[in-house]
């Protein structure tokens, strides 16, 4: 048999029906659901009176609209209505919910993998561009709108056009302080935010098979940031090793079956990709964004762009239009960067290990009294072993806010945002204009980025405080 | 779902790329639990002045742009977010079809599920339709998705490609759940190997 990569042994095990001229119809083996992209969808159930298919592959929790101080006190009616509107539309077609009393409630992207819903081999969606998350347990996982999460409601299938493959490799080994954050903001500034578009990428190479599962899921969670369909990583031990523990996969019977067909999963030797680029982790720099697209972006060490410099119009005009945006004169140092505010979470970088390396930068340390700092754990579950390893100590002593599970800043759909003109380094995974609140300005960096820009009031080289960061 | 028809209107050129979804509708109007409603919102940020008033400088402001049913941007339109609250804008607004010469993917397929053709144009005839909406004054464009076909009222004239079940699904106002239900048993046999 010809060799497949892990995106081809997906497809084909998927396809329910095929034929030419159309795209393909897909089944779907999870099904993530939140608030804020759902009500649409089952509502226009119910006007059908149609059912959710599959109530044993769905799953729901609230994340966007909560609020980080105190979770029960929703303030804005509309958001209020929305987690209601989830509540009732779970209660009445009957499905799996991690409400704000949940134990296991956070953020869909965090509590997925952490309950082992996730699992290598599956088909999964959610209406969220982050879905790509879940690629990193060698899934396909990818973003849907509304009107396709009320279908795969209901048919628990998707049509779909097959995308292309593209091999994304890094080879070498990281320095100390150059995160997975820092991969994927440097493969985005190399291919651009439409590079990856139409395609599946997969992650292969030294520098992504070293990566922990919690990393790689950085990595995968930003493909969309490059216009990738999803990005995926082939399955292996260090998979195995976070799954086999998970609450919903730990009990399963016959699991050491079902994780030899994991590993048979994995791209085959000489696969072929239809696009392939090979970077080298050796010299990457930690990376900060400075524009308003998460391809705007350059390493600790550098300045930022002069659109003179620019040839392509299209392009010059974006530059200078972000730069003007976020209220930055070319050719600046980042480093002379100073921040107001930064922000420690989200589906990108919430989770145990980003705040366990941020702790590490922060402790014995003070955030300057004009800087607002919080951090927010990506669930329930990160926040109580965070408190159980007393990282929430670390961070209040140094003065972070140390606050409940949920979005968050990350898209300011609840009361966590920025003013116009406040700049915060962020550990978030968009620095579109107003993504953080109208005007606010994003520069995207690593958790222990953030955490050194807290102390320095500005952005400064990780490499150079020369910490042991462990294999972060 | 509404039917695609013939569009014939003045586009109006949005000289910006990467337009994401956050630009498009901004996350404070995604709290609605309705589909509808939407188009007062669309380029929420962009249209309005921190009082409320309009932006002048925004090109969807402009009178000669008024009630135009095709929407010209540059490279990369709809990346970001898959809140599908933007194609509900764009339509809403009155935006039957989008010309750009790329779309990020997820936006480009919810168009398709709301009655709205995103067409995908090389850089040089999309660089020539936007001149030509800036300069004349009397410039019109037709969409004719039945014969794939693009032509204004200068002699310009071309055919596009578009995906021939896409392109039936719009023509026919298709709904498709119900075409997938026409595989309810492919369905129910694919989950007893389960």
């Amino acid at each position: 048999m010809a060799p497949l990569t892990l995106f081809e042994k997906i497809w084909k095990n998927h396809v329910v029906h095929e034929e030419k001229g159309k795209p393909s119809l897909l089944y779907i083996d999870l099904h993530l659901v939140h608030e804020v992209t759902s009500p649409q969808a089952f509502e226009g159930l119910r006007q059908a009176g149609r059912q959710v298919r599959r109530k044993d592959k769905t799953f729901a929790t609230m994340d966007h609209n909560v609020p980080t101080i105190d979770r029960y006190n929703i303030k804005d009616p509309i958001s209020l209505q929305q987690i209601e509107t989830l509540s009732s539309n779970c209660k009445e077609f009957d499905i799996e919910l991690f409400d704000l009393n949940s134990p296991y409630q956070g953020i869909v992207h965090v509590i997925g993998p952490e309950q082992g819903l996730t699992r290598p081999g599956q088909t999964i969606v959610c209406g969220d561009s982050h879905t790509s998350t879940h690629g990193a347990f060698g899934a396909l996982a990818f973003g849907i709108g509304t009107s396709e999460v009320e279908h795969v409601l209901s048919t628990q299938c998707l049509w779909q056009n097959k995308p292309k493959t593209f091999e994304v490799r890094v080879d070498g080994k990281r320095q100390s302080g150059v995160t997975a954050k820092d991969i994927i903001l440097s493969i985005i500034g190399e291919i651009g935010t439409a590079g990856a578009t139409g395609y599946v990428i997969e992650y292969t190479g030294e520098a992504i098979r070293s990566l922990s599962m919690e990393q790689r899921m950085t990595i995968c969670n930003m493909s969309i940031e490059g216009g990738a369909r999803a990005g995926m990583i082939s399955p292996d031990e260090t998979t195995i090793n976070y799954l086999k523990e998970r609450p919903r996969i730990k009990n399963i019977e016959n699991l050491e079956q079902l994780i030899n067909e994991w590993r048979n999963l994995a791209s085959d030797e000489g696969s072929e990709f239809d696009k392939k680029l090979i970077l080298n982790a050796d010299k990457m720099a930690p990376q900060v964004s400075w524009g308003t697209s998460p391809g705007m972006v350059s390493g600790i060490d550098s300045k930022i762009p002069n659109p003179n410099d620019i040839e392509d119009s299209v392009k010059r005009k974006s530059t200078e239009d972000a730069l003007s945006y976020m209220g930055l004169k070319p050719d600046t140092c980042i480093e002379d960067i100073k921040i107001d505010t930064v922000f420690i979470g989200s589906c990108t970088n919430g989770r145990l290990e980003d705040l366990i390396a941020a702790s590490k930068v922060i402790q014995g340390n003070k955030v300057p009294s004009n800087i607002n700092a919080i951090v927010v754990p990506g669930s329930q579950i990160v926040k109580i072993k965070a408190e159980q390893l007393g990282i929430d100590k670390i961070f209040k002593d140094a003065g972070f806010d140390w606050r409940e599970s949920g979005c968050s800043m990350c898209l300011a759909m609840n009361p966590d945002k920025l003013s116009p003109g406040e700049r915060c380094a962020s550990t978030s995974n968009r620095n579109f204009e107003g993504r953080q609140g109208k005007g606010g300005r994003t520069h995207l960096v690593s958790p222990v980025m953030a955490a050194a820009a807290a102390i320095n009031g500005r952005f400064t080289d990780i490499r150079s405080l020369d910490l042991d960061l462990g294999d972060y | 779902m509404e039917k695609f028809k013939n569009v014939m209107s003045r586009p109006v050129p949005l000289n910006s790329a990467h337009v994401d979804t956050d630009q498009i509708i901004p996350k404070q109007f995604l709290k609605r639990i309705e589909r509808t409603g939407f188009g007062q919102f669309l380029f929420f940020d962009w249209r309005f002045n921190d009082d409320g008033s309009p932006n002048e400088k925004f090109i969807l402001n402009d009178l000669r742009f008024k009630n135009s049913e095709i929407l010209l941007a540059q490279e990369n339109f709809g990346c970001g977010s898959s809140r599908e609250h933007a194609p509900w804008a764009l339509r809403d607004y009155g935006f039957k079809v989008i010309i750009s010469s790329s779309f990020a993917d997820i936006l480009y397929n919810n168009c398709f599920k709301n009655c709205i053709l995103p067409l995908v144009l090389n850089e040089k005839d999309l660089e020539y339709l936007f001149e030509s909406t800036l300069n004349f004054n009397d410039y019109m464009l037709n969409i004719d998705l039945e014969k794939n076909l693009l032509a204004d009222n200068k002699g310009f004239k071309i055919y596009f490609d578009i995906d021939s079940f896409r392109k039936k699904c719009l023509l026919e106002g298709l709904d498709d759940i119900s075409l997938t239900l026409e595989h309810s048993e492919k369905i129910d046999m694919y989950e007893k190997k389960l």
